[in-house]
């Protein structure tokens, strides 16, 4: 298979490339790491006439840390890179322990954390993490830069808001109000598979209590589900046991699995309650005390 | 270097053609290739390095894997004008003309592949763990290797030979050719 004809560019600045996307006519997509892109080009469900590939723009390959915490991931990350990363083992719980589950590890070598919030999968795993975090994406094009919440960046199965001269260039991580802690679980078949069901949870605490928390699932409905309720179930007070059964039940509630070949809605429903609670009883430390 | 395509009555008689240079098994190579071709085709078809092989073609089974500047990358994945630039290592790049590498004599002795088409996948995923971690446990093994597909199931034995490659290279085996 390969895909149908296009104009390639590779620019080598920002400017450049917004520029050509400006410029490029109906439809022009951004090629980072390529591992949803290519493969659907393949495919012909995406057949773009022009294709701006970013990878010789210096400068976007980093993550790091600004000095009150807050997290930026550049445009040109790879999966690796963020698997690989101390700074994520020592301060972002949630993304290290999902890095290693994304795709396989071939493929992370190549693919971006930006270009997988821009592909807006339904299944993609690091949309939950980074809405789960409060995370945001931010946009440059013609007009200047633009931070958009995660939870406003997509609109549908594989669409965002995006104007089609804009690149998202970095994804941010908020600075934490608190301790973190929490993490990533997914059920697959097999590695490489899409998540048959993915729960994102992100705890802040000072002392006992919880400053801020978020919940987001993969897998479970047409998009990925932030599970407002039980954050605001479990904010502004010490975990306990019916907390956690509570958030648990209230996560459940929200998804809206289907059943398919990875399993009934049933069982998925039920594997959302069980990684919720499994999630937040690693972050309970009077359950880890006593354990 | 010239690929010929099916004709699919395509719109658009103009091809738009881009010259790139890159190095492929420790040799130079300048190509004028069409950007939708894919880095898999330009070295089984162009190159005539048919020791990639081409298994899914949908980005799951890894039996085209590739070295990009060290790093494995499925070549069904990845345009061959993204090479512009870079170091390209494929399986044919292990051997030299008179000693197999490690991994090659590992898979030999240890009886790792049956049919032989996920192999140079395999070897060249593994190429990459051995370089970054000499000393893999097999649990480092199966995690480095779990993008590469085997359906003759023989991943029993596949792990013991990159182990049987690594203890090798250790004690000193050569590790001889240029990828």
């Amino acid at each position: 298979m390969y895909p149908s004809r296009f104009r390639y560019e590779a620019p080598r600045s920002l400017a450049e490339a917004i520029s050509l996307l400006h410029d490029g006519g109906d439809y022009a997509k951004v090629l980072a790491g390529g591992q949803s892109l290519v493969p659907l080009m393949k495919l012909r469900f995406a057949s773009p006439d022009l294709v701006v590939d970013i990878n010789n723009v210096p400068g976007l390959d980093y993550h790091r840390a600004d000095p009150d915490g807050t997290l930026r991931i550049g445009a040109l990350c790879r999966h690796a890179d963020l698997e690989r990363s101390d700074l994520l083992k020592t301060t972002q719980p949630t993304m290290a322990s999902a890095a290693p589950l994304i795709a396989d590890p071939i493929v992370r070598n190549r693919g971006t954390l930006v270009g997988s919030l821009c592909h807006a999968d339904p299944q993609g795993d690091w949309a939950s993490v980074v809405l789960a975090l409060g995370g945001s994406v931010v946009a440059r094009g013609p007009r200047g830069m633009r931070a958009i919440p995660m939870a406003g960046f997509v609109t549908g199965p594989f669409q965002n808001v995006l104007d089609p001269d804009e690149i998202a260039v970095e994804a941010v991580i908020p600075a934490a109000q608190g301790t973190r802690s929490g993490g990533y679980l997914k059920l697959e078949r097999r590695v490489g598979d899409f998540a048959t069901v993915g729960v994102a949870v992100a705890l802040e605490m000072t002392g006992e209590t919880v400053t801020r928390a978020g919940l987001a699932l993969t897998g479970v409905g047409g998009s990925t589900i932030g599970v407002t309720e039980a954050a605001e179930a479990l904010t502004g007070q010490p975990l306990t046991a019916d907390r956690i059964a509570r958030a648990a039940d209230l996560a459940a509630q929200a998804a809206r699995p289907r059943t398919d070949h990875r399993g009934s809605a049933e069982y998925k429903r039920h594997m959302v309650r069980t990684f919720v609670a499994r999630l937040l009883s690693r972050t309970d430390a009077a359950a880890e005390r006593a354990a | 270097m010239t690929i010929v395509y099916e004709d699919q009555g395509e719109q658009g008689t103009e091809v738009p053609v881009r010259r790139i240079k890159f190095t492929i098994n420790g040799q130079k190579m300048i190509a004028e290739v069409e950007p939708r071709l894919l880095l898999s085709h330009l070295i089984r078809r162009g190159l005539g390095l048919t020791g990639t092989h081409m298994g899914c073609d949908t980005t799951n089974c890894g039996a085209c894997t590739v070295l990009v500047d060290g790093r494995p990358v499925k070549s069904c994945t990845m345009l061959a004008v993204q090479a512009d630039g870079h170091e390209i290592s494929t399986v044919e790049g292990l051997a030299t003309a008179s000693e197999l590498h490690p991994l090659q004599e590992g898979f030999k002795e240890e009886h790792g592949l049956q049919c032989g088409f996920c192999t140079p996948g395999m070897m060249m995923a593994a190429k990459a763990l051995l370089d970054a971690n000499p000393e893999p446990s097999e649990e480092d093994v199966r995690w480095a290797l779990s993008g590469n597909l085997c359906r003759c199931t023989g991943y029993q034995n596949i792990v013991k030979s990159v182990l049987w490659a690594a203890a090798k290279l250790r004690a000193g085996g050569s590790e001889s050719g240029e990828a």
